[in-house]
């Protein structure tokens, strides 16, 4: 299993230098002179020049790259045009609240999507069923920045029951969560029923049937097992997609956490941070990837064969 | 009658009404499939009001300004008004009819949806077939960049795209649309992988074709359900991440009716004026909705192994 886990690591190598050339190259076309950025517009051409060259933007691209790449590995994503504060302590001081976000939303989404996808396939083409599968089309459909703002209208402002912003009580946190997680739970449901369905058409399951065995043990137990095998793997992508997805739900509750912070220097162009964060998430969201396949390879030994 | 009996020798009657049939078959099964052709209706909704956005909104005769589009067309002393007979989806913080702009936003999003897949659904198809084909160095070189894409969230992709090239429409649907290359890229790959190893192709290479007549003339056709599938769910993909761009203000620029830049504009006046955000809205949830189930009815009736 360790060597797997090695194994795993070593791969996620390349794909994440290839992920932070990617994200340099998009620092490297965006307009404007980081040089000018910091020292604001007025400044003397010589401190310029003077910046420009500790800054190594004078240096050939691929000596740039390198740099960030050593700068990278090293925790340093440069300053934030705007606080002159570095990069990653920005993100660092925000991501947090996003996490719990995401991870809020991604539970919803399982404690909603798994019991009723369950119960879809076993009462397959019944009315539940097809509404069940038609509410589930409708939440992957629905806009979750719309969504957002839709139960604002309803809950803060005509009924007045939540707060249409923030995060500083407990109730606070229902209404972004909703609108995060509801989206995943639709997708969630759908993987679900289709996985149980086919597992409950497998010998096994008609073994146990015919033994007498009781359904709910069956369903419950038996195949349940065995269908979630696909579930994790949509959970946990649907957990990074619930990373880039918070971008828009902080923004529209003002949540103070990274995805508001990123949007918000759309505005003021602040670069620095919208690339470092894209750059950070897309780590993390890389590493969540890797903790799943482990889980997978976990609970589904036939995975951890084919590794050795 | 008689005499075009005649005429036609049987084998061209066979073959005529066989290439008929075939389509016709297809046809027959979309007809009973209730969710693809609710799809079909709502998608052929949206190409309608595209085409004659001109006629159901025309254009306006302002006093000083001349010829006026309907959707920039401000009446200043009717602003935030709930709807009417004169204004169906009510005005908005200029005045301008919500209606009429959400009908012009439909050639937008139609627009956006059709660019975004034509760029990612060419560059993909192309990436999938030569990897899918030649397998070896070229597989893995294109596999190991759709890898590096794929780890980055679509939105976060876009969002860092935009950034480094400035917001606008023509920047928005690159970013999309390169985001959305790899799904395309993937889906390709496999079913160029199948196609390759059976006879006919053994047959074309026996008679002397050459590599690109095998892969454009003969395997491709045989690939294209899940490519069209792909398409059609890949455009609600599209139609939703544009909107979610403009929303956080790195799409398309303000007096254009742009269903996502509608919303964000209309978001400031959420308390005391609820058309603003709920029609735009609800105008990208339905037709995402409509090209989803349309997908989900065309992939029951090309090509059901695709059937999650």
């Amino acid at each position: 299993m360790y060597k797997y886990i090695l194994k795993r690591l070593l791969m996620m190598i390349p794909i994440i230098l290839g992920v932070s050339f990617v994200i340099f190259f998009m620092t490297y076309i965006t307009p404007g002179d980081p040089a000018i950025m910091t020292l604001g517009e007025g400044a003397p051409p010589e401190a310029i020049e003077a910046l420009r060259e500790e800054m190594g933007l004078n240096d050939p691209f691929l000596v740039r790259y390198v740099t960030y790449v050593v700068n990278m590995v090293q925790g340093d994503l440069g300053n934030s045009f705007m606080t002159r504060r570095g990069v990653v302590d920005e993100i660092m001081d925000r991501f947090p609240t996003t996490l719990m976000l995401a991870f809020y939303g991604t539970v919803l989404s399982v404690l909603i999507g798994i019991p009723l996808g369950i119960i879809s396939a076993t009462k397959q083409y019944s009315i539940f069923d097809n509404a069940a599968t038609a509410a589930g089309l409708l939440g992957v459909s629905i806009p979750n920045f719309w969504l957002g703002l839709m139960l604002i209208i309803l809950f803060s402002i005509n009924l007045g029951w939540l707060p249409p912003s923030g995060i500083a009580t407990p109730s606070a946190w229902i209404l972004p969560v909703i609108t995060l997680g509801t989206g995943s739970a639709a997708m969630v449901m759908r993987i679900t029923r289709s996985s149980m369905l086919e597992v409950i058409r497998q010998d096994y399951i008609r073994t146990a049937r015919a033994k007498g065995q009781k359904e709910s043990v069956i369903i419950w137990k038996h195949a349940l097992r065995n269908a979630l095998i696909p579930v994790v793997t949509a959970v946990g992508l649907d957990f990074g997609f619930l990373l880039g997805g918070a971008v828009l739900t902080e923004s529209i509750y003002a949540v103070p956490g990274l995805g508001r912070f990123m949007v918000d220097s759309i505005r003021t162009r602040d670069f620095p941070i919208i690339q470092g964060g894209v750059l950070f998430l897309a780590i993390v969201f890389s590493l969540v990837n890797l903790l799943v396949d482990i889980l997978y390879a976990y609970i589904d030994p036939r995975i951890k064969s084919q590794y050795k | 009658m008689i005499l075009r009996n005649i005429d036609n020798t049987p084998s061209e009657q066979v073959k005529e009404k066989k290439k008929r049939s075939q389509l016709h078959d297809m046809w027959r099964r979309f007809r009973r499939n209730p969710v693809g052709m609710v799809g079909l209706f709502i998608v052929l909704v949206l190409i309608f009001s595209a085409i004659f956005a001109d006629v159901i909104a025309p254009a306006v005769y302002d006093p000083i300004l001349g010829e006026v589009p309907a959707y920039e067309f401000q009446d200043l002393g009717n602003r935030n008004t709930f709807p009417s007979r004169e204004h169906p989806f009510g005005t908005d913080n200029f005045g301008r009819c919500i209606f009429n702009r959400v009908v012009h936003g439909s050639r937008i999003s139609l627009l956006v949806g059709f660019v975004v897949v034509g760029i990612s659904m060419v560059v993909g198809v192309i990436l999938g077939t030569v990897a899918g084909y030649y397998g070896k160095a070229s597989d893995s070189i294109i596999m190991r960049f759709i890898d590096i894409m794929m780890a980055i969230p679509n939105i976060l992709l876009a969002i860092s795209i935009v950034a480094a090239l400035g917001a606008g429409l023509v920047n928005l649907m690159i970013a999309v649309g390169i985001g959305s290359i790899p799904l395309f890229a993937r889906q390709v790959r496999s079913s160029v992988l199948s196609v390759r190893e059976q006879e006919f192709i053994e047959a074309a290479r026996a008679i002397g074709a050459k590599d690109l007549r095998i892969m454009f003339l003969h395997i491709l056709p045989n690939c294209m359900a899940p490519i069209i599938v792909r398409a059609t769910m890949g455009m609600a993909v599209a139609i939703l991440s544009a909107a979610a761009l403009s929303f956080i203000g790195l799409g398309v620029e303000p007096p254009t009716p742009e269903w996502g830049a509608m919303l964000s504009e209309g978001r400031r006046f959420i308390r005391d004026h609820w058309p603003s955000t709920v029609f735009p809205g609800l105008a990208i949830a339905l037709v995402v909705f409509g090209l989803n189930m349309l997908g989900d009815g065309l992939r029951d009736v090309l090509d059901p192994r695709l059937k999650q």
